[in-house]
């Protein structure tokens, strides 16, 4: 129980910021139109690959001799850049897709 | 490097970031949003690169080989992916970043000796467990989705009850061994599996008709999971984008249940066993129709609406489609498409397919717009949709998807179903609208059976 209360303790700024999000998340996206279901779960998916960050983060503190560590980093920024960048290609390569038959028919 | 210019960077990427997604629930602006947020995501690598930190072994070699390795590998994969296979490229990805958020964890432990405070180690382990389950539930969703898993593999008895309980079990393992401050590796192996196996459980019982849940839920943990990466690595933008795609996720999975007049609660748990049919009553004989009669019909109609589901995807028919509309339009015949919003397997799959296809976005017809213009249209041509046109949802009680909103297609004057043969639908349900007194079939494969419409309709 001491646990818990010396987690809220410690973090108790990236609890605000955590709370605050989670309303600005809902604020942002609160009426999408269907057109966009897709588009916004793919690029949204494409967010979650900002993983790679901690990845980079983590694996700047790894031991160079520690190679189990080093793998295991490594491929964690692999799997989150093709998360990341793969995420945002595909979303657009779909978002233009809607543009040009918009410019057709207008 | 100066911290407080890394910082200040590290702000205004967090900042574009939330501009970039409020603009992406636009369409006019959903291009721009995107690549906002890829830049906002740019720059938090970057500044992820060279931040100091307390032990800067860097290992900059591994980074940069894997990022190129990365990003080689997502950009081929974005470009070749057919559209058609979109959701099963989108799990895919989502369960490389649940993998990926989970080896920050492992990775976290041993460069810790697997030591720290009770609250930093459950942190740990909890993202541990959500990446974990993000990942396998991701590649369950993948495997049904690219139909290698049928649902009649998965299944898993009392999986209500096995689910809670291995919930439970996991939360106060992941107490108990955060408690002392230490694990050991046998307790970070058992506690993997135990996340492992819940992913399983989590998502295998799921019917593939309840898809566009499953993957927005997912997409949901992935950013949960990286929201807490966020908090382990100390990192604010992580934070911040982690929940941003965490509440989107949740938005889009309350909209998909929504759709289907079910509780989240209900998508989990009340799994949507496909062998139990119901509609019991929904008997009689279903009348046929031939495509030069349909394609007359149709020449003489002054209003044609397309109803597409899971059924034109798999039998690549919008770009048919697509070209029925021109013929149609030059003949002076009102030509629109009426979208369901759990038609398909992702949420918006109908309207990205179509979109490949060029069809013009004003063409669309949402739910409520298409009931209102049903209502006068001359004929209905339903192509590999089922559920979502069951009458049975709105008259018949006993049946499982009674109350879900649908496209009521009695209401106008003709209806022709293109389907393969009798058999029901993915969510094994029979549809009485088969035997309605407006309505006709047309058997074989859609994207054949248009061809020849088509090909009728040139003739007329």
């Amino acid at each position: 129980m001491s646990g818990i209360l010396d987690f809220f303790e410690q973090h108790i700024e990236i609890i605000y910021l955590l709370t605050f999000t989670i309303f600005l998340g809902f604020e942002v996206i609160s009426k999408i139109p269907t057109v966009l279901h897709t588009p916004l779960m793919s690029a949204s998916n494409a967010i979650s690959g900002v993983v790679l960050i901690g990845a980079i983060l983590v694996i700047r503190v790894t031991d160079p001799t520690d190679y189990f560590a080093l793998i295991m980093a490594t491929l964690g920024i692999i799997l989150g850049t093709i998360n990341l960048v793969g995420g945002f290609a595909v979303t657009g390569r779909m978002l233009e897709m809607f543009n040009k038959k918009k410019r057709k028919t207008r | 490097m100066n911290i407080v210019l890394l910082n200040g960077v590290l702000f205004l990427a967090s900042i574009l970031l939330i501009i970039g997604l409020r603009k992406l629930s636009h369409p006019d602006s959903a291009r721009n949003g995107n690549t906002l947020g890829a830049i906002a995501l740019a720059l938090g690598v970057l500044v992820a690169l060279v931040y100091p930190l307390e032990t800067q072994n860097n290992n900059y070699i591994f980074i940069v080989l894997g990022i190129l390795a990365g990003s080689v590998i997502g950009l081929l994969a974005a470009k070749r992916v057919p559209m058609t296979a979109m959701p099963e490229m989108v799990s895919l990805f989502n369960g490389f970043g649940g993998l990926s958020a989970a080896l920050i964890s492992l990775v976290w432990l041993v460069n810790n000796n697997s030591e720290g405070s009770g609250s930093d180690l459950g942190i740990v382990l909890l993202n541990l467990f959500l990446g974990l389950v993000a990942f396998i539930g991701s590649m369950v969703a993948y495997g049904k989705l690219s139909g290698f898993l049928k649902d009649h593999h998965l299944k898993i008895p009392f999986s209500t009850v096995v689910n809670i309980v291995l919930l439970v079990i996991a939360i106060g393992l992941l107490f108990f061994l955060s408690y002392n401050g230490f694990l050991s590796t046998p307790q970070l192996a058992l506690f993997s599996v135990l996340a492992l196996v819940y992913g399983i459980v989590f998502v295998a019982p799921i019917g593939g008709a309840d898809m566009p849940v499953v993957i927005s839920t997912l997409n949901s943990l992935t950013g949960i999971t990286a929201a807490v990466s966020g908090i382990i690595t100390d990192n604010k933008l992580m934070l911040l984008g982690g929940v941003l795609v965490g509440s989107s996720g949740i938005i889009l999975t309350l909209l998909m249940c929504e759709a289907m007049n079910r509780t989240f609660v209900n998508v989990i748990f009340g799994s949507f066993s496909s062998s139990k049919g119901t509609g019991a009553g929904a008997e009689g004989t279903a009348k046929e129709i031939n495509t030069s009669d349909l394609a007359i019909q149709l020449a003489y109609s002054q209003r044609v609406c397309v109803i597409p589901g899971y059924g034109m995807a798999v039998a690549q028919a919008q770009k048919v489609i697509k070209e029925m509309e021109e013929l149609l339009d030059d003949k002076d015949v009102e030509f629109k498409y009426a979208i369901h919003p759990v038609a398909g397997r992702m949420p918006g799959h109908m309207n990205v397919l179509l979109a490949e296809a060029n069809v013009s976005y004003d063409k669309l017809l949402d739910l409520e717009d298409a009931n209102a213009y049903l209502e006068s249209t001359d004929v209905v041509i339903v192509v590999g949709a089922n559920d979502v046109v069951n009458p049975s949802a709105l008259d018949d009680p006993s049946s499982k998807i009674y109350g879900m909103p649908i496209l009521d297609v009695s209401k106008s004057r003709s209806v022709v179903v293109l389907k393969r043969s009798m058999n029901p639908g993915y969510a094994g349900i029979q549809n009485p609208l088969f035997f309605k007194e407006n309505a006709k079939m047309l058997f074989g494969d859609a994207k054949k059976s248009i061809e020849l419409i088509l090909s009728e309709l040139k003739d007329v």
